[in-house]
């Protein structure tokens, strides 16, 4: 491999252009993987790509991928938000409460609600960014918060769907040239989220924070800034996904969206997103967000045990993750390598 | 030079430690050839020689973590292989490193018996590793609470923990590397005291300093070290200090010769300045079109000086004025807006992001200025890294290939591009050359030569004592947090060995003491 002077002086050997391609798009590879999985249990249940189950799949998939996509720049810069799922969990709330009492009208309240959710996901951002506090302690700490905040507006009342007003909850059902609308949604919003991360300053600095926090700061970028975005753009989405959650349901009260941190965190691994920072897009969590959602489906298709259900869902992260290290290291081998 | 010393001084016993011819390389660097060296029982040897000289990679070799390519170690006359830092402590070597490798959160006790805990038959034996320890501290004459955590204690506390830690295997060789850097006179004078007392005991002493007094205060012999090496082992009875440092220097290395240049007005002006625990009233001055060098030896504060002037650090005391306006960075930002790069000393860890392109690392501290309308443009941020990596001959594919698939000197260059995109008028370098091959390093010469003819005003640090000499125009020496001289164009490697080693101090701004 002579290596020659000057930049145009050779073009890249074929196979290594191969290599490119493949990392530039590697979450195509987890599609591909999609695919043969659900040719596989189509042949075994027939009913799992019929179109109203897919639509369903897709439809909560979606909204595990908006929360996904923020949780994504977060985990990018080397923190994490735990507290995502409270959030999710209060703006629902919040908004379908407003609603019911007939406070806002429905664009108002949507409105307040991620708005909320970027206030909320700035207060995770100060604490982390400002106070320096880990930010796995941080969010932990929010997470209890965030949740008891909707504790106590709820005071054990839930909002139910006949309270909210007539046809608020049809978006939630509704197709768009055959494609659920929540879908389309989270599809505009992780293209120009994954957009303005290979195109934009801010989502440079997002990678070179994650990567080399040391060599970012002695590079004049406001590392403490970046961070500070990354968590009010990761409420401001889980803002989104709380509003949509709450249409997809319906019937809400404080607990709404409880656990569900554990699938975000992990539609983020499974999708690629470096757990240590650096590396991954917001593209590959939102796949991954899918895929775990059809993984979920089909289990429950194939009529698995409750236990077989959570231990498979397990398994397929840890393999996952791991086939994940060793493309990765096969990509540092290949050279090139543009993500950025 | 001199000649041959007069032989060896004879060594009425077989040696504890005899090195025998041993070489050690590491790619391309050459770090010791052919090194011999032996210290008799009851000896304190001193081990000299500049930064670089192969002085760490002796310790490590006898440490057991780095194993020679060729040669032979002898331990009481025993031709012994030291396979790993364990089998070493178990061959009764000890090494006290110059900073304490100890567990905060552990007792004095548990620390010293860390590989070799007393044990009962419920485990650890706690009552008797306390007492041990105890007893160790108290036949080393010192007040020690075996029972304290080591977490608050001072660094002269910590390194007689080491010593201790030596002591409770019976060490048969002691090797201190650099103790007394971070220590007081008067702990100094403490750990020279139980120095000798181990001495006395029949324990052999290999003492790395940089600190020539202390050479000839507690060492009979000293062997220095060039290059890789060995110049010459002598009684330190027969030597004195310029002749140690003549020794010293005089490294053969291929250089590219700086042009003379006619130095503009002043860019760069730093009055009194100060950072507590790094550096005290250092006051310099850096023309435009002028390379200033720094030298010094490790940890003379020298990387401190240049963190401050980039904003990184705070200056406790002093003024730094850039075209004759004070200025007061609160951040890298900061500085870099107002026209100052930072090659940073440590090119892996902060100088680049290795998961980048190179394109994206050259243009990663000018985004703003490239792309004020906030989005990046590939086909502009591609032509200005050509650009760049053309001009300093970058040998790679394309800006497209990662960072960390370079070379070492290719990987520096590029850091070199990065910041000349960002159009500075004041470059500070930090060991530009460090670890890389000789072309490449000609060619980093010729660059930063070129950058001074352009009117850059550049400030070059560097522990390479014949690079520094040949480039700068003026070159300042620090010693332990302050300046010790200013020496013209042309001045010899002694006169820099002399300052950076504290035994004269011919410019001393500030108040003195310390």
């Amino acid at each position: 491999m002579a290596e020659a002077v000057g930049p145009r002086a050779s073009r890249q050997p074929f196979l290594e252009r191969v290599g490119t391609a493949v990392a530039r798009y590697r979450e195509l590879s987890l599609f591909i993987v999609m695919l043969i999985l659900g040719a596989i249990v189509a042949f075994q249940a027939p009913q799992f790509i019929s179109a109203s189950n897919l639509t369903q799949v897709s439809t909560l998939a979606a909204i595990i991928a908006i929360a996904a996509a923020g949780q994504a720049l977060v985990i990018i810069t080397r923190n994490i938000d735990l507290s995502i799922e409270s959030t999710i969990g209060l703006v629902a709330f919040v908004v379908a409460d407003m609603l019911a009492k007939e406070v806002l009208d429905v664009p108002a309240a949507m409105t307040a609600g991620v708005g909320l959710g970027l206030l909320l996901g700035m207060g995770n951002g100060v604490l982390v960014a400002v106070f320096r506090i880990p930010a796995i302690v941080a969010t932990l700490g929010t997470l209890s918060i965030y949740r008891g905040l909707a504790f106590l507006m709820a005071g054990g009342r839930q909002v139910t769907l006949t309270q909210l007003p007539d046809g608020y909850t049809d978006a939630a059902r509704a197709t768009f040239l055959g494609f659920p609308v929540f879908v389309l949604v989270a599809v505009a919003i992780i293209v120009t989220i994954g957009l303005a991360m290979r195109r934009t300053r801010i989502g440079r600095q997002v990678y070179a924070v994650g990567s080399n926090p040391e060599a970012a700061t002695i590079l004049g970028i406001r590392t403490g800034l970046v961070v500070f975005m990354a968590f009010a753009a990761a409420g401001l989405l889980a803002g989104v996904a709380g509003v949509m959650w709450g249409m997809y349901f319906g019937t809400i009260n404080a607990t709404a969206a409880t656990g569900s941190v554990l699938q975000v965190v992990a539609a983020c691994v499974v999708g690629g997103v470096a757990i240590f920072g650096g590396a991954g897009t917001v593209a590959g969590a939102g796949l991954g967000a899918l895929f775990l959602g059809f993984i979920q489906n089909a289990l429950i298709i194939l009529r698995l045990s409750q236990f077989w259900l959570e231990a498979i869902f397990g398994g397929v992260i840890l393999l996952a993750v791991a086939a994940d290290g060793i493309i990765l290291r096969r990509l540092r081998r290949s050279k090139s390598n543009r993500r950025v | 030079m001199t000649g041959e010393p007069p032989a060896v001084p004879s060594a009425p016993l077989t040696p504890r430690v005899e090195l025998r011819s041993i070489s050690k390389r590491f790619g391309a660097t050459r770090a010791l050839t052919d090194v011999s060296l032996a210290v008799a029982p009851a000896e304190i040897h001193a081990l000299v020689g500049e930064n670089g000289a192969g002085k760490s990679t002796l310790v490590k070799i006898l440490a057991g973590v780095h194993a020679p390519d060729s040669g032979e170690i002898l331990l009481d006359g025993e031709a012994v292989a030291v396979r790993s830092p364990s089998h070493s402590r178990g061959l009764g070597i000890a090494v006290v490193h110059q900073e304490p490798r100890l567990f905060p959160d552990l007792s004095v006790a548990e620390n010293v018996f860390m590989a070799n805990p007393p044990t009962n038959r419920l485990g650890i034996d706690w009552g008797a590793m306390s007492a041990a320890a105890t007893e160790l501290f108290r036949e080393l004459d010192v007040q020690m609470d075996a029972g304290a955590l080591v977490r608050g204690l001072s660094m002269a506390d910590q390194q007689l923990i080491e010593i201790a830690k030596a002591l409770s295997v019976d060490a048969r060789l002691l090797i201190l590397d650099e103790p007394t850097a971070s220590l007081s006179l008067h702990e100094t004078e403490r750990l020279f005291a139980i120095v000798n007392r181990l001495q006395a005991r029949g324990t052999a002493v290999l003492f790395v300093s940089h600190r020539l007094e202390e050479v000839f205060a507690l060492c009979q012999r000293a062997t220095v070290l060039r290059d890789g090496r060995h110049v010459v082992t002598a009684d330190t009875a027969a030597l004195d200090t310029a002749e140690l440092i003549r020794h010293m220097v005089g490294r053969t290395v291929t250089l590219f010769p700086k042009g003379d240049s006619t130095p503009g007005d002043v860019l760069l002006e730093v009055d009194g300045l100060g950072r507590s625990g790094a550096f005290a009233g250092v006051s310099f001055s850096v023309r435009r079109g002028e390379i200033v060098g720094l030298a010094g030896l490790v940890g003379a504060g020298r990387t401190e000086v240049a963190r401050v002037l980039f904003g990184v650090d705070r200056a406790d005391s002093g003024t730094i004025k850039l075209d004759g306006r004070v200025v007061a960075f609160d951040g890298p930002h900061r500085a870099l807006a107002a026209g100052v790069a930072y090659l940073p000393e440590d090119r892996h860890q902060n100088g680049l992001v290795l998961d980048f392109p190179i394109a994206a690392n050259v243009t990663l501290p000018i985004l703003h200025r490239l792309f004020p309308r906030f989005v990046l443009r590939r086909s502009v941020e591609d032509r200005l890294a050509e650009d760049q990596a053309a001009r300093l001959s970058v040998r790679m594919r394309s800006v497209d290939q990662l960072a960390a698939s370079l070379s070492g000197g290719n990987q520096q260059k590029v850091v070199l591009a990065k910041w000349l995109a960002s159009n500075p008028r004041l470059l500070i370098l930090d060991e530009p050359t460090r670890g890389i091959d000789i072309g490449a390093k000609v060619e980093v010469h010729r660059i930063i030569s070129e950058l001074a003819a352009s009117g850059l005003a550049i400030l070059l640090i560097s522990s390479d004592l014949p690079e520094v000499l040949a480039m700068s125009d003026r070159l300042l020496v620090m010693h332990e947090g302050r300046l010790t001289a200013e020496l013209a164009r042309g001045a010899a490697e002694e006169q820099v060995m002399f300052a950076a080693t504290g035994q004269a101090r011919l410019h001393t701004p500030g108040a003195a003491g310390g």
